[in-house]
């Protein structure tokens, strides 16, 4: 799995047909197994097929992604849906054949790193190569005489050969022959740049066991999110090893949130003005101070080794309903959006009626208040929203009375209410009107509903990665080494050299070969033959 | 309202003159650099259609066949002096585009299919700076990025506008312009892969029909590995800073997002066409399919995985 002039020694093909396989010992076969899983061949297969694996990843509806989705799928596609669901291809990069592939894959590659390092190691402490005896053979070749004798030359040569690994050995005719290695770095890089995606592998493994993710909504005008525990969240996903007994504690207070929009509805800047408690902080109790922090969508809030990133936004509308005995109830639940354009949304505010202390009178007597909040309502009977920010809000409501069903055990919703509840009778419509904020509508029992107002919610997500800065690093190290082992060229470079007839002139030989199979050696070549041979002008063929 | 909802329309208006411009030349180009085949396919097999002469021309054919042939040099030189007029056009669309929104402007579907096609022309024009017998490649590299530029102007275009919130941050700048140096230069190396596919179906020492007259396959398999070593590790550097900025933005660096999948599939295709030269068995057609295959997955992650399915990566200004 590595780049290099040696491809990989292919093992030895079986030769199946004179020694059939229950001749082979146990040792043999494993021996055979090994060299065939660590071959270049084995190692290119499983890389195509890690690519082709990673494929269903991205066409098909994938369960981290979007749930959602994968049912919308399943009525598509009725028959195909489930055999997909079963083969794991709603969750690719969970599935055991994913992993199969990829294990198999970092196997071979350190079956071959191994014996890699070795050699290389090896290979550094190594003299160069001896001189080939016909140096014209080599691909890049040049000879000359010049005016100069063969002690000048070769202290010439080994002035040129600065950066270079030399060898020198006298030859038998009273000449020298120099031997000349550079280059060794594009090994060091490939087998960094083989090493660190190992390394990169592993931390990703490992943050994927011990980090968490958490989602949850919070109301602005200071309400608050303390990391104390997963019941806190709206949705938590965690890694195996996570119980959530040990979060990182801190606290999140939200006081603020403003967006700019341009003038066609595209929103064009999102923060959230925030406080935050960590540590001896916290000892202060919700009144003590925060810490404040203006959060922005690529400017997370990065404490205590989690991330607290701002990832959407809402209306929240405020009802007052006042019952008829004078009881008042000031509800704010957050809506969410339907049209992410321009933010009309949808939801259900849903309030339990007090002094009632007949449970069966109470559970007659619940109200939700349903429908659509338009935060630039378009006017008219039936409304909706023009553009997302909050200039002429109003919401159309149905009022619903009755059993909202949020007893019976079965958790529900908070965006909308219990469907089998309407279609059963327990929950019946008693009002429909549309309300601009300070307007109020008034029951058949003479409870009043008023829209107060609209207040925002934002929605936060809290994330932990413990090994993340080594994924940075693999992938810094990865890029490096990289880098290194295709831009180094190992190459070679030969020069023999013995007096030639008359006083102080010697006759010289020189020879280059490029071991990286791009020669691109040339231009190298060709300026050391210039100096050496002392040319005039440089260029042109051996 | 802050400035970053500002647009000069119009330096955005000479942007898009100037676009339409450059994809006009570089058709020209093309057709003139068909044009250099089409000369070059008369002056060697076609003495014995020369109009109104059925009987045996005396005359020496090496004198037209050299006449034809300089034209047909004419022709390319004109196509090449073409496409480098038409790229400073390019340049001069995008800098236009920038100033008019004070952005990168590579922040949507049409400003990075523009980006990617000009790195590809510029690519192309210091390929062909290096290794002048690639000129008759000319017209299939242009075709792909006439036709992507194509597309670019009319399906994907979009007005000059700020960009949405998430595309705010420096890293635009610096995981964009990899993507597209990288997209770009591999388009190249596709090109000249499928060529040299082509090049090997048809027998050493074919005299005639287009495919004697492309480059030889050591030229094209020689061009295509060293874009494509080169512009490998840009990808993988325009993977590494896409999953910093995604950290910031989306809250994890990796999420298997169809972007991101697609992108490694692309990664791990052509570190196997790296691999795959250096295998013994590989270098006649394997290597080079594996080069296409990873091209083709390019596109898909260009075109399907922003049009079609709804990922993070979904830009302002196509819906």
């Amino acid at each position: 799995m590595s780049l290099s002039t040696h491809p990989r020694a292919e093992p030895a093909q079986p030769t199946e047909s004179a020694e059939p396989p229950r001749h082979r010992t146990p040792i043999a076969l494993l021996r055979n197994t090994w060299r065939g899983l660590t071959s270049m061949r084995t190692a290119l297969v499983l890389l195509f097929l890690l690519a082709l694996a990673a494929l269903p990843g991205a066409l098909l509806p994938q369960r981290s992604l979007n749930p959602a989705k994968i049912e919308q799928y399943r009525l598509q596609h009725p028959s195909l849906a489930p055999l997909l669901e079963r083969l794991g291809f709603f969750e690719v990069f969970a599935s055991p054949w994913f992993a199969a592939i990829y294990l198999l894959l970092f196997i071979s590659l350190i079956g071959c790193l191994g014996p890699r390092t070795l050699d290389y190691a090896r290979a550094c402490r190594a003299a160069p190569v001896v001189t080939p005896r016909n140096l014209s053979r080599m691909p890049h070749y040049a000879s000359g005489t010049v005016d100069a004798s063969p002690g000048e030359v070769l202290a010439d040569v080994w002035r040129r050969l600065r950066g270079w690994r030399v060898a020198v050995s006298p030859e038998p005719d009273g000449g020298h022959a120099v031997s000349a290695e550079r280059g060794y770095l594009r090994e060091a890089g490939n087998l960094t740049f083989h090493l660190a995606l190992v390394g990169l592998l592993i931390a990703f493994a490992v943050g994927k066991l011990f980090g968490y993710e958490g989602q949850v909504i919070v109301l602005t005008d200071g309400n608050q999110f303390c990391n104390t525990g997963i019941l806190g969240y709206d949705s938590f996903q965690a890694g195996t090893l996570v119980d959530g007994t040990s979060l990182s504690p801190f606290c999140v207070k939200v006081d603020t949130f403003d967006a700019d929009y341009l003038p066609s509805g595209q929103p064009a800047d999102y923060r959230a003005g925030i406080g935050y408690q960590v540590g001896a902080d916290l000892a202060n109790g919700p009144n003590g101070p925060w810490r404040p922090y203006q959060l922005k969508v690529n400017a997370p809030l990065r404490i205590v080794g989690d991330r607290v990133y701002l990832l959407g936004h809402g209306y929240a509308p405020v009802f007052t309903v006042t019952f008829p005995d004078g009881e008042v109830r000031t509800a704010t639940t957050q809506w969410r959006p339907a049209d992410p354009n321009t933010l009309l949304s949808e939801g259900a505010t849903k309030i339990d009626r007090p002094g009632l202390a007949d449970e069966a009178q109470r559970r007659r007597n619940q109200l939700a208040i349903t429908g659509l909040l338009a935060p630039t309502s378009s006017g008219g009977t039936l409304i909706t929203s023009v553009f997302p920010a909050l200039l002429r809000p109003e919401v159309a409501v149905d009022i619903l009375r009755g059993d909202l069903g949020l007893d019976d055990g079965r958790g529900q919703s908070i965006f909308e209410v219990d469907q089998r509840q309407i279609a059963s009778g327990a929950l019946t419509r008693v009002a429909r009107k549309n309300l601009r904020p300070g307007e109020q509508l008034r029951l058949d029992d003479g409870t009043t509903v008023r829209f107060d107002r609209v207040t925002q919610w934002v929605s936060l997500q809290i994330s932990h990665d413990p090994a993340q800065q080594w994924v940075l690093v693999f992938a810094v190290a990865v890029l490096a080494g990289l880098a290194t082992s295709l831009t180094i060229k190992r190459r070679r470079f030969w020069v023999r050299l013995r007096p030639a007839d008359g006083a102080g002139r010697t006759a010289m030989e020189i020879g280059g070969l490029a071991r990286t199979d791009q020669a691109g050696y040339g231009e190298e070549f060709f300026r050391l033959r210039a100096d050496l041979l002392r040319e005039r002008k440089t260029g042109g063929g051996a | 309202m802050p400035n970053v909802t500002f647009v000069n329309e119009t330096l955005a208006a000479y942007s898009d003159y100037a676009f339409r411009t450059a994809v006009v030349i570089y058709l020209v180009a093309m057709v003139l650099h068909l044009g250099e085949y089409a000369r070059d396919r008369v002056s060697s097999v076609a003495v014995p259609v020369a109009v109104g002469a059925p009987a045996p021309i005396s005359q020496p054919a090496g004198d037209t066949g050299r006449a034809k042939r300089s034209r047909a040099e004419r022709f390319g030189r004109t196509a090449v002096a073409l496409t480098i007029l038409g790229a400073g056009l390019h340049v001069g669309s995008l800098a236009l585009r920038g100033a008019a929104v004070l952005r990168w402007p590579w922040g949507n579907m049409y400003e990075f299919c523009s980006a990617i096609c000009l790195v590809a022309v510029l690519g192309w024009l210091f390929v062909l700076r290096r290794t002048p017998a690639m000129r008759r490649v000319g017209a299939f590299v242009l075709l792909p990025v006439v036709v992507l530029l194509f597309l670019a102007g009319t399906v994907l275009y979009a007005q000059a506008a700020p960009v949405m919130p998430a595309l705010r941050s420096y890293w635009l700048a610096i995981h964009v312009t990899a993507a597209s140096i990288s997209g770009g230069l591999l388009l190249v190396a596709g090109v000249s892969s499928a060529l040299f596919l082509v090049r090997v179906r048809a027998p050493r020492d074919a005299t005639d029909g287009f495919v004697a007259l492309l480059p030889t396959r050591d030229t094209l398999d020689r061009v295509a590995y060293r874009l494509t070593v080169i512009a490998f590790p840009i990808w993988t550097f325009a993977i590494m800073t896409g999953a910093i900025w995604a950290e910031a933005a989306w809250g994890r660096f990796w999420g298997w997002d169809p972007k991101e999948t697609v992108a490694f599939v692309a990664w791990v295709v052509y570190g196997g066409y790296l691999h795959a030269r250096a295998t013994a068995g590989w270098r006649n057609g394997g290597a080079a399919w594996v080069n296409v295959v990873g091209f083709a997955v390019m596109l898909f992650n260009l075109f399907f995985v922003n049009l079609v399915t709804a990922g993070l990566h979904s830009y302002a200004g196509v819906s």
